[in-house]
């Protein structure tokens, strides 16, 4: 069994990546895969959907801090939505929410990019 | 029934392909003390994020580094330790970051560090004369 799949879905403009599993060290690459892919089709607008990520490590939360001054400086951003709070907790406990935006519902986070 | 021990040992190899198998180490110790989960969780991460710094940091991403785990878990208190003989490393020589410092500077590194000082009780570092590098992480049990 896999530890952990991305897979991505359209809503334009707004790119919605739904993670699945444990993201830790290991799986990391490949999340980082999936954000060069959405550089390279020049998709800024990201929305995560966390709702089936059942852990993540610092190496997960690396790769959010590694794409998301690219993605701001294309007038974009990575929102996170439908959280669980485990998973929340160890975001919370790295300081994201002062810099991040958090959703419950994965379409109010489309709208913010909508407006 | 058979007797669940309270001493456990894992070798793995230093590849994160194992961080999986790591944490069904922990899990499984955890489920057999019945310990809450908020605690297994803790610990569980704390190992995980030990582990993935050995193999980045002590064995510089080199596949056939030893890492031993060994628990030892009492009522009150659940222990870990965790050996390498890879590159001498003190986790506790790094200062605790400034965490809207670390995010405007994209420092994301030494993020596991923090993360395992805040969710564990204890943490000691030490290199033995025989060049073994052993972490000792303590949670007391809520």
């Amino acid at each position: 069994m896999a530890d952990f799949s991305v897979t991505t879905r359209e809503s334009n403009p707004v790119t919605i990546v739904d993670i699945k599993g444990y993201l830790d060290a290991h799986t990391a690459p490949d999340l980082e895969k999936v954000f060069n892919n959405c550089i390279e089709n020049n998709k800024f607008q990201i929305v995560v959907n966390f709702k089936d990520l059942i852990y993540i490590s610092s190496a997960g939360l690396g790769v959010f801090m590694a794409y998301v001054e690219t993605m701001r400086e294309h007038k974009g951003d990575i929102k996170f939505a439908e959280m669980n709070k485990n998973v929340y907790d160890i975001f919370d406990l790295l300081g994201f929410p002062l810099l991040y935006e958090f959703f419950e519902d994965e379409n109010e986070a489309i709208k913010k990019f909508i407006g | 029934m058979k007797t669940k021990s309270r001493n456990r040992e894992l070798i793995v190899k230093s590849s994160t392909k194992n961080l999986s198998k790591i944490r069904n180490f922990i899990i499984s110790a955890a489920k057999d003390f019945n310990l809450p989960e908020e605690d297994s969780g803790k610990i569980m991460l704390s190992v995980e994020e030990a582990c993935t710094n050995i193999i980045k940091h002590a064995y510089k991403d080199n596949t056939d580094g030893i890492i031993t785990i060994k628990l030892n878990i009492l009522p009150k208190q659940f222990e870990v330790i965790i050996e390498d003989n890879g590159i001498h490393f003190n986790p506790n020589n790094i200062p605790e970051p400034d965490i809207e410092e670390y995010h405007r500077q994209k420092r994301f590194g030494g993020l596991g560090m923090f993360l395992m000082k805040k969710l564990m009780d204890k943490v000691t570092y030490k290199t033995l004369s025989n060049g073994i590098n052993t972490l000792k992480m303590i949670k007391i049990l809520s």
